[in-house]
């Protein structure tokens, strides 16, 4: 048996580590290993709770604009207020256009490398040789649409500069709603950018996907796990939040149900933090760093809903939707995600069609003394759970359970592996000098460590959430 | 090859720290010149770890033949804030000989070769959010782990241009001029509030109340005041669209070296304050913006504040001792 170590796994929204242990050219075992730690949840306690919109955006620089919608949410449940019907919509599209940032930068700057012969330039060399399956012309037309995907990617931030003064960290996303009154000539600009998007997303995205899923039809096969999910729901169909146009759901089994947070559990057994002596319902027991503790190999923690561990991102949402319901393997997450791309560009078009130029976009609140708020909403790689607590006017606690928490973590206290780890079993390994199969795999996820290591602090019960059929 | 350098392309090193990528993915938002034009005509971007193709040995292999081969001819760009608890394991880059590579070990190797050294971000500049107390990964800025010259090109994220400004700047003119807090003047020579569009109605006192409204941003906690950066000028993101006053929201700034500490609350018009002897919130202090960051306040501002026009309303929001220990305190600021 021969352990392969790849440490960092770059073109990840934060690089992070992996071993696998190979045998007869098979991976028969694999830890994955979050290395960053930062601590955000300690640093919100004491602030004011409006603060938590702009500070939790720096979680993570590629999906910003959905903490801040989370926080937004979080602050929103604890105070009693809604945003009027322009907020909502303007969070939303900030929100949208975050995705479309993300989802095309991850698939043409971190994914296709894994693919295609890069050209030979920094920061495309070094880079493996091995397995690169497309014919020379389709190959340089790939190349091409890196370079165009680089002009459309930074287009979609536009669209969040032009509703949130900056992309990424937009200012546009707050508790009580958003603050660009959407005027013709930024609806005008705006349009106009989101139909070149789309355009890009139908005619070259879309066709580059399926020219991969040609290419490599065995990775159908490969990074398979049980169809166990789970999402929160993503975009708020009206200010009243009550259903969302991604449902959220659990998946066990291929069964889909209604999501219980009741029964989700964090596990730090194999994580650096002091550990408790009973697995926590993330609404209680406090966790410390603790680097050195023996045994440990991640920053993450291990969330495990029933003791399960599931996986989020777009194949959960379009299978919980119903939209895409085949393997859950390498190929089908990133056909999913592309896939989800262009239905949130076509139901962003219909949300620039419903603000209402002369109405409010912002609520105004006041911070109560003591309250208690949640929200659960989707991000670009998964659920993402928010839990706030306020006392004599200030955050007392915050809590944050990530995506990549879910689909990055390590094995729990009895061992069982992550989502992650579970899908790397069994991809076949050509050649061990040059491992090309495990950063597919991984990077089929999408996982992002700047996501995953948080300290979760004591919070609150866990909120349900309806899901639509 | 991988120890030649290209003629007119210098060799650079962007490592990623204690870091969200914000920066770096601002910077693909640059337009002229693009990220393509960058990596293809200006630089030679040997290690990103967001964007490089090569990972795990391969990928640090290329920091050692930076240390090895290539002494005194890259540009080391950190992204993130160093963390230095239990000898920096609270940020791992990488792997060498079987053990991880800490970023607080990468960047003083790193460092140590460089021909110029840039902090990209605030965290890299400053410490900024991660290292926002009570600072659990006991993390530092880059200038901290290194004895020489760093530039600081501070910003949450970085702005497009400030970054290409400040590399271009570098690989064609050599060394910008820079501020007493060693970032570029060309782009933090002002402070927002001079430079802002909307500076009229503070001088006639048309305030927001709330978010979303056209008007002046100061009573809903701008820190324009007291951040120095050319935003109203340059504007956002690579078009130069828009930016957080613009879009009816306050500046929070996220270019200074106390942020985020130093200027929260963000929507209260001035920071909690914690002066010796003194104890009160944003709230009782009214318009007397930053003197908790006061290192980052102008003489020139601290004297307005005290002389000029707002002179009349720290008058009506304070009174009796406070007020004059916060004037005294001003007065002694400015030098006066």
């Amino acid at each position: 048996m021969k352990k392969i170590v790849i440490g960092p796994l770059t073109r990840a929204n934060n690089s992070c580590w992996i071993e696998v242990a190979v045998e007869n050219k098979k991976v028969v075992d694999a830890w994955c290993s979050g290395i960053f730690f930062r601590g955000f949840e300690l640093i919100l306690q004491g602030r004011d709770p409006r603060d938590a919109s702009y500070l939790t955006q720096r979680i993570c620089g590629i999906c910003s604009s959905v903490h801040g919608t989370a926080a937004s949410l979080a602050l929103e449940d604890a105070v009693g207020v809604r945003p009027p019907h322009n907020g909502n919509l303007l969070r939303n599209l900030i929100m949208g256009a975050d995705f479309l940032q993300n989802h095309i930068r991850h698939l043409f700057l971190f994914s296709l490398s894994d693919y295609v012969t890069s050209p030979e330039m920094s920061p495309f060399t070094p880079s493996y040789s091995t397995d690169k399956r497309l014919p020379k012309k389709t190959n340089d037309v790939m190349i091409q649409h890196i370079f165009e995907s680089m002009e459309i990617s930074r287009l979609a931030h536009e669209l969040m500069t032009l509703l949130g003064g900056k992309a990424p960290f937009p200012h546009g996303v707050l508790a009580g709603g958003s603050t660009v009154p959407p005027s013709a000539d930024i609806i005008m600009n705006f349009k106009s950018k989101l139909t070149k998007i789309n355009q890009f997303i139908k005619s070259t995205m879309m066709p580059d996907v399926f020219t991969l899923a040609e290419a490599y039809p065995d990775y159908y096969e490969i990074g398979c796990r049980p169809p166990d999910m789970l999402e929160y729901g993503l975009f708020s169909c009206s200010e009243e939040d009550r259903e969302r146009y991604f449902p959220g759901g659990a998946v066990i089994g291929g069964q889909l149900q209604k999501v219980d947070t009741s029964v989700i559990k964090e596990y730090l057994g194999k994580s650096w933090y002091s550990a408790d002596a009973e697995p926590q319902h993330p609404s209680r027991g406090q966790t410390v760093p603790d680097r050195e503790k023996e045994d440990a190999y991640s920053w993450s923690k291990a969330p495990r809903y029933n003791e399960m561990p599931l996986e989020g991102g777009p194949l959960a949402r379009l299978w919980i939707r119903g939209d895409y319901r085949k393997g859950i393997s390498t190929m089908d997450r990133i056909v999913a995600r592309a896939l989800e791309a262009e239905k949130i560009g076509v139901l962003m078009e219909s949300w620039v069609d419903e603000l209402e130029p002369d109405k409010s976009v912002f609520t105004s609140f006041e911070i109560p003394q003591e309250a208690e708020g949640s929200a659960l909403i989707g991000a670009m790689r998964g659920p993402l759970g928010h839990w706030l607590r306020i006392k004599k006017g200030r955050i007392s606690h915050y809590q944050i359970i990530t995506p990549t928490a879910w689909n990055f973590s390590p094995r729990d206290d009895s061992g069982r592996k992550g989502p992650v780890e579970e899908a790397l079993i069994g991809t076949p390994i050509a050649n061990e000098n040059q491992p090309i199969e495990i950063g597919r795999v991984i990077r089929a996820f999408d996982v992002c460590s700047s996501c995953s290591a948080h300290v979760i602090i004591p919070g609150l019960p866990l909120r349900e959430m309806s899901i639509l059929p | 090859m991988m120890n030649k350098t290209i003629k007119g392309r210098p060799p650079v090193i962007w490592l990623g720290t204690n870091t969200c990528a914000g920066d770096m993915l601002s910077l693909l938002n640059s337009v002229d010149p693009g990220y393509q034009s960058l990596i293809t005509d200006l630089i030679d971007f040997r290690y990103n770890y967001l964007l490089g193709s090569a990972e795990g040995d391969m990928s640090t292999g290329i920091l050692e033949t930076a240390i090895a081969d290539l002494d005194g001819q890259y540009i080391l760009v950190v992204e993130g804030t160093i963390p230095t608890r239990s000898n920096g394991l609270y940020s791992v880059i990488g792997n060498r000989s079987g053990k991880p590579l800490t970023a607080l070990q990468a960047v003083r190797e790193l460092g140590a070769g460089a021909q110029h050294v840039v902090a990209a971000g605030t965290c890299a500049s400053f410490g900024g959010p991660y290292a926002a107390a009570p600072n659990p990964s006991g993390s530092v800025p880059v200038q901290a782990v290194l004895d020489r010259r760093v530039i600081n090109v501070p910003g949450c994220p970085i702005n497009p241009d400030w970054m290409m400004g400040t590399l271009l700047h570098l690989i064609h003119q050599g060394e910008p001029e820079l501020d007493d807090f060693n970032r570029p003047k060309l782009f933090y020579g002002e402070t927002i509030h001079n430079l802002c569009q909307r500076r009229h109605y503070f001088d006639n006192s048309i305030f927001a109340k709330n978010p979303g409204e056209p008007w002046c941003m100061y009573k809903i906690g701008c820190k324009g005041p007291v951040t120095y950066a050319d935003c109203p000028y340059r504007q956002w993101s690579g078009e130069h669209l828009s930016w957080p006053v613009k879009a009816n929201t306050p500046c929070i700034g996220c270019t200074s070296p106390e942020f985020p500490d130093g200027v929260s609350p963000f929507f209260e018009h001035l920071p909690d304050i914690k002066l010796p002897g003194i104890k009160m919130t944003a709230n009782r202090f009214g318009v007397l913006t930053g003197a908790v960051t006061a290192f980052g306040i102008g003489a020139h501002l601290t004297g307005s504040i005290i002389t000029g026009r707002l002179a009349n309303t720290i008058k009506k929001d304070l009174s009796g001792g406070a007020r004059q220990k916060i004037v005294s305190f001003f007065k002694k600021l400015a030098g006066k």
